[in-house]
């Protein structure tokens, strides 16, 4: 943001004057929000560090690339084969991540449409308050809900051996991302200027026309915002996960076979591993594997409203 | 900020109240035990406070041998290296007590036909060379009604429960893993739980967690040889042929109130907890 000093002068003393002029207490706040925004970079950088540090020595040490990623054998506790491969985990997590987000994104971003364009002022308040409350049940409870609801109705449902699946997983996680995606969307579109629906409508525009042709470009950053918070919430989420995939280590060939997933594999076993062993820094070699699935999820997101810019 | 006030009034109070406070934390099988317990004792002598956390047999020594907690429950021994490494770690050799019995009950849906099996044929059904992976594999023309393929769903544990190490050391065999493809739940409760939803299903936990609902196998050495069911009985007389020890490990001479506490479980009024939570109490000498 560097402005040309010849052309902008007057203007930069006129403001710099005023910079001077501040009352402390408001530079003490452009201090701390300034401080704020550099924590959360100076954080990532730290859980990198930490993650690579804790790691480092299995990356370079018991570490084979070929077995860690393409072999489907994870058994750190093997009585003699003892086999770090995550393959299974990682396919576990694509599967249950994209299914989730089929399931999620668009229900909450219609149930977002509707909250923010279609109800009544009244039964927009009523609907927020419960959808919120979906976000205040804690995971081990989604987990139950998993086990002793969803488990056996899929059994019967579609005639299967095992009801805690990929599908299960995917049901659980859609709708613990549910509430952020609607919160997300539903300000995302309600940050579209009225003057935007009101031009829309006085050209005649049906509802559904201002909703489709008008909003939906207009929110469309917020509204992918709202989808990758979601893909976010299903991808790091552990408790739940490991009771409704089944916690099983296998490709799954349908949705309806059990299966693993990389979080949940972590948080089942890291306080088991004596700190500084070879499975806890396996572990975290996990843990760089996610961090970066999370970075790739992100980047081509950013690259997508970028292309979609210009 | 009144519910901050509220916070330090309460923070204060229980500081006062809790002159000591004793950090124990261990196996799942037997956390509900050492909750009744530690609830007890409180009644008992209030002025000592006891955390009881679970998260598996593992963990507990791990917090053990990393000094965070003054009794780890386990309900498996303490691995040579385990010992080794909480001595170099305190300088003190850990200390061990038995403080109960469990049974390993192995249970199936109440649906499924069979109400006894082998160790042989459970290890068959668990272990990495075992070839059934069909109901009708363990007994020809068993079939299970409402199992869809007669498919047998193997119900496991996490790798870092005592249950799990138990098991396989008991069952599955100590030089074998367990085949591929189980689902290795976190908890006793959630083992028991899904076996109850799901006909194809057989799993393993501690006898305290049955319930009516899942159907517990009798048991016998050998094919052929008579089943034992799990019970106080069969525990207590070892007829019932996977019962274990159930342990507190210390580290080192423990303090005054930490040994009183353990002693103290071993009390007439604290074996009756034992029985009340489904364990078995150490048989008197």
């Amino acid at each position: 943001m560097e402005m040309k000093a010849t052309e902008t002068a007057p203007l930069a003393m006129e403001w710099r004057q005023k910079k001077s002029t501040k009352p402390k207490s408001e530079r003490f706040f452009e201090g701390l929000i300034k401080a704020g925004g550099y924590s959360s970079i100076v954080l990532i950088g730290a859980i990198l560090f930490f993650i690579l540090k804790e790691s480092f020595p299995f990356l370079v040490g018991a570490f084979d690339f070929k077995n860690f990623f393409f072999s489907t054998n994870w058994n750190p506790a093997s009585v003699n084969n003892v086999s770090y491969g995550i393959l299974a985990l990682i396919v576990g997590t694509l599967c249950v991540t994209c299914l989730s987000m089929l399931i999620a994104v668009p229900l909450g971003l219609a149930t977002a449409f509707y909250i923010s364009e279609f109800c009544s002022p009244r039964l927009r308040e009523t609907y927020k308050i419960l959808i919120e409350f979906l976000a205040a049940i804690p995971s081990v409870v989604w987990g139950f809900v998993a086990i002793m609801m969803i488990n056996p109705m899929i059994i019967k449902t579609f005639n299967v051996p095992i009801g805690l699946n990929i599908l299960n997983a995917s049901i659980i996680l859609a709708l613990m991302s549910l509430p952020l995606i609607v919160s997300v969307g539903e300000d995302a579109l309600r940050a579209v200027p009225d003057t935007y629906r009101e031009a829309a409508e006085a050209l005649g525009a049906t509802r559904w026309e201002v909703a489709t042709r008008v909003l939906l470009p207009a929110a469309k950053n917020g509204l992918l915002a709202a989808a990758l918070l979601g893909v976010g919430r299903a991808l790091g989420e552990t408790m739940a996960v490991l009771m409704a995939t089944g916690h099983s280590i296998q490709i799954p060939k349908s949705f309806f076979d059990p299966a693993r997933t990389l979080t949940a594999t972590i948080a089942a076993e890291l306080g088991e591993s004596p700190k500084g062993g070879e499975h806890y820094q396996a572990l975290f070699a996990i843990g760089l594997v996610l961090f970066i699935i999370s970075l790739i999820v992100n980047v081509t997101a950013d690259h997508l409203i970028r292309g979609r810019k210009k | 900020m009144k519910i901050m006030i509220l916070m330090a009034l309460v923070l204060v109070g229980c500081s006062k109240r809790d002159q000591v406070l004793i950090q124990n934390k261990g196996s799942d099988t037997f956390v509900n035990l050492a909750q009744s317990w530690a609830e007890e004792y409180k009644v008992i002598k209030p002025n000592v406070g006891i955390a009881v956390s679970g998260g598996g047999s593992g963990t507990g020594i791990a917090a053990l041998i990393n000094g965070t907690v003054d009794i780890a429950n386990s309900s498996r021994p303490m691995k040579e290296e385990e010992k080794a490494q909480a001595l170099k770690n305190s300088g003190k050799p850990v200390q061990e007590y038995v403080v109960g019995l469990d049974a390993l009950a192995i249970f199936v849906h109440p649906a499924n036909p069979l109400s006894d099996l082998s160790i042989e044929e459970v290890a068959c059904i668990y272990s990495q060379d075992g070839t059934c992976n069909l109901w009708s594999d363990v007994r020809p023309g068993t079939n299970v009604p409402g199992c869809e393929g007669n498919k047998i769903i193997r119900v496991s544990r996490q790798s870092n429960s005592g249950t799990y190490q138990y098991f396989r050391e008991a069952v599955v065999g100590e030089k074998k893993d367990f085949k591929q493809g189980s689902m290795d739940l976190n908890g006793s409760r959630e083992a028991v739980d899904l076996v109850e939803k799901t006909p194809c299903a057989i799993g393993y936990s501690g006898m305290g967690y049955l319930n009516p609902n899942v159907k517990a196998l009798c048991l016998s050495k050998t094919k052929g040889t008579p089943c034992v069911s799990p019970s106080l009985e069969t525990a207590t007389d070892k007829s019932y042929p996977i019962s274990r020890e159930l342990y507190m490990y210390t580290s080192g001479t423990p303090s005054e109130d930490v040994k009183a506490y353990v002693e103290w479980t071993q009390t007439d009024k604290a074996r009756e907890i034992t029985v009340k939570s489904g364990y078995v109490p150490v048989p008197k000498k």
